[in-house]
């Protein structure tokens, strides 16, 4: 049951971690180009199909109440969008990350990620998105996209983030 | 003038279980005897015995407090470890909320060496009613320290020890004499000779780059156990203070691992298809709980760390998490949104029998038990009205106490005496840990280089 990882101190354990960040690295790139491209009229003409195409034309985040991980009927509208393209373009595989706002402790949050995370991926998988495709992951309240003590802030916080992986 | 008589068995019986269990013996190259009473020209005739009226500061919840003022002047002997330890002494006694360490400024004597009887006059003058006199000395590779404790208008000595070690371990022997002092005149178990291992926090607020660190208790001493490549989160001491279980994002889902501090080795626990988090030790180190994901739901698992058997803990559709035991390993206490809202809860060590015991308004989080058998307390996280508290109550719900409300403050974790808890503040997205006694009357910030959450203090040193 333990993988044990024998490793000097320094060097060769940064080796190891190097490689496993990359991944969360590269979510959080997404997450915050997604920030960033569904401001308007910042995609312009999208190439149908594209990651710019989803993330400005679809939406790639649906947003919670409070201590919530129930779909709204905005967010479902969204993850409607979300399961028609992805049928459209059935390459990609996505990645779906679970956010909390900083209002809450740390390890609750993280769970919390996870609950919405879920509820996106129930609702994805039952419009039709082969579960195969689709992977969840919770970041707590480690990346929140807007940064201030107010609830303006901490709403856009709590979200799920649809991500597209690559080419499946 | 005078002579020290060193002994190696104790000259009183004032010393503490903790000092008596450690007399004379080596305690990983540190060595600890007592001192005999300052023999001077027989005025002192009574210092080997204890005092009639023990010099005591008392710290009750609610009563009015005052810390005691003390004195702390550099020890004799070789001046730059004296100046060294006497300065960790008196930022020890300060830090801990309950001494006064009166202004060095105002001292009428700059040094006071264990070979003397003070002047009590010169220090009564300045209102010290306690006085840690010492001197430090080299003896071959070894750095020597004699201390001695006063009881300032008593005029007797309340403690003479002798400290021992290597030179490159002079903060731990000076940590060892402050706990001397400050468990003689407290009546608590010391707790200076103690680390704290805490996640630093850099970079933006929205992408921040955490690193696992360990340092003394006080703040100082930081060392740096990862680099900041990935994301870890919620260390947590092993009972030997050698290993740490934390969570990390690595390949895929967040993992619980265990980080061997010495070593620098560290090994997965377990190989779950989910995310696993909220790690906790047991008090004997054999077990480890923590909460494992399931779709929507939270439970909380112990793996036997020699066997590696697994046991669920918890049932249900909730979030089951932040496992902590008690000191004798028999229950645990954890939060769960079971009915509803985060509470408290607990339950045995085995699974089961589960009995919320929070039920004041607001949510209860971050449940951890004391060390101290002696003094019952669960420590927490409590959001109410839209702020964060951080309190105690005992483990059955009773007796609530609030020590400090704020914007956001999280996550407590108990000194080793279970006298204080050690927790992060957060405004404006930047993380400090902070101190607070379990009556409310200490809080003070704990310094670190950069910005600090997630603290989790070690048992006393070995």
């Amino acid at each position: 049951m333990f993988k044990s990882i024998a490793l000097a101190r320094g060097f060769k354990f940064a080796a190891v971690v190097a490689t496993t960040l990359t991944l969360a690295a590269c979510a959080s790139q997404q997450d915050n180009a997604g920030d960033g491209a569904g401001g308007m009229g910042a995609g312009g003409a999208a190439t149908p199909g594209s990651q710019q195409d989803f993330v400005v034309n679809v939406g790639d985040r649906v947003f919670f109440t409070v201590d919530s991980s129930d779909l709204t009927p905005e967010a479902r509208g969204t993850l409607d969008r979300q399961a028609a393209w992805l049928g459209r373009y059935p390459r990609y595989a996505v990645t779906i990350e679970g956010h909390a706002d900083e209002r809450g402790t740390r390890e609750y949050n993280i769970a919390l990620g996870a609950r919405r995370a879920t509820a996106t991926r129930d609702y994805l998988m039952a419009r039709g998105v082969p579960s195969t495709r689709l992977k969840t992951i919770s970041y707590g309240k480690e990346r929140p996209v807007a940064v201030c003590d107010q609830e303006n802030c901490w709403n856009q916080n709590r979200r799920a983030v649809t991500v597209l992986g690559g080419a499946m | 003038m005078t002579t020290t008589v060193m002994e190696t068995t104790p000259a009183t019986t004032r010393e503490s279980a903790r000092r008596r269990s450690t007399q004379g013996a080596w305690r990983r190259g540190l060595a600890v005897v007592a001192l005999a009473a300052a023999a001077v020209a027989g005025s002192l005739m009574a210092a080997a015995t204890p005092a009639e009226a023990q010099l005591r500061i008392t710290v009750t919840p609610g009563a009015a407090f005052q810390p005691m003022p003390i004195a702390v002047p550099q020890f004799s002997g070789d001046p730059a470890l004296a100046q060294q330890i006497s300065e960790i002494v008196a930022s020890d006694m300060r830090l801990s909320g309950y001494f006064n360490v009166l202004d060095p400024g105002s001292y009428l004597e700059r040094t006071v060496g264990a070979d003397q009887t003070p002047n009590f006059n010169n220090w009564k003058g300045i209102g010290a009613q306690a006085l840690i006199a010492g001197t430090v000395q080299r003896q071959g590779g070894q750095v020597v320290a004699q201390v001695r404790v006063w009881d300032v208008f008593g005029g007797s000595q309340l403690v003479g020890t002798q400290v021992g070690t290597s030179a490159d371990n002079l903060r731990r022997l000076a940590h060892i004499v402050a706990d001397a002092a400050y468990s003689n005149l407290t009546g608590f178990k010391g707790f200076f000779d103690s680390r704290v291992v805490f996640v630093d926090e850099s970079g933006p607020r929205s992408n921040r780059v955490k690193k696992l660190a360990i340092m003394d208790w006080d703040g100082a001493n930081v060392r740096y156990l990862t680099r900041g490549q990935e994301l870890v989160l919620t260390p947590r001491f092993s009972p030997s203070s050698q290993q740490i279980a934390y969570m990390a994002y690595g390949a895929g889902e967040p993992k619980v691992f265990i980080l061997n501090v010495a070593s620098g080795a560290r090994q997965l626990v377990g190989d779950f298809p989910n995310m696993t988090f909220s790690p906790r030790f047991s008090p004997d180190g054999a077990t480890l709980v923590f909460s494992m994901q399931k779709e929507a739901n939270a439970n909380i698992f112990a793996m036997d760390l020699g066997g590696r058997g697994m046991r669920q803990l918890t049932q249900g559709a909730a979030i089951d998490t932040h496992p902590s035991f008690s000191p004798d390993g028999s229950q645990i206490v954890f939060e769960s949104d079971r009915g509803g809202t985060q509470q408290l809860y607990v339950m045995s060590a085995g699974g089961g029998g589960a009995k919320r015991i929070s039920f004041g308004s607001g949510r209860y989080a971050t449940p951890v038990w004391s060390p101290d058998p002696d003094n019952p307390f669960i420590a927490f996280t409590k959001q109410d009205g839209g702020s964060f508290k951080i309190g105690v109550m005992k483990p059955d719900g009773s007796g609530e106490r609030i020590l400090t409300e704020g914007f956001h403050a999280e996550g407590p974790t108990f000194a080793p005496n279970g006298r204080y808890v050690m927790f992060f503040k957060e405004e404006g997205g930047n993380a400090q840990l902070w101190l607070a006694d379990v009556t409310g009357h200490v809080l003070t910030q704990v310094k670190t280089p950069a910005g600090a959450s997630d603290p989790a203090w070690s048992p006393l040193q070995k």
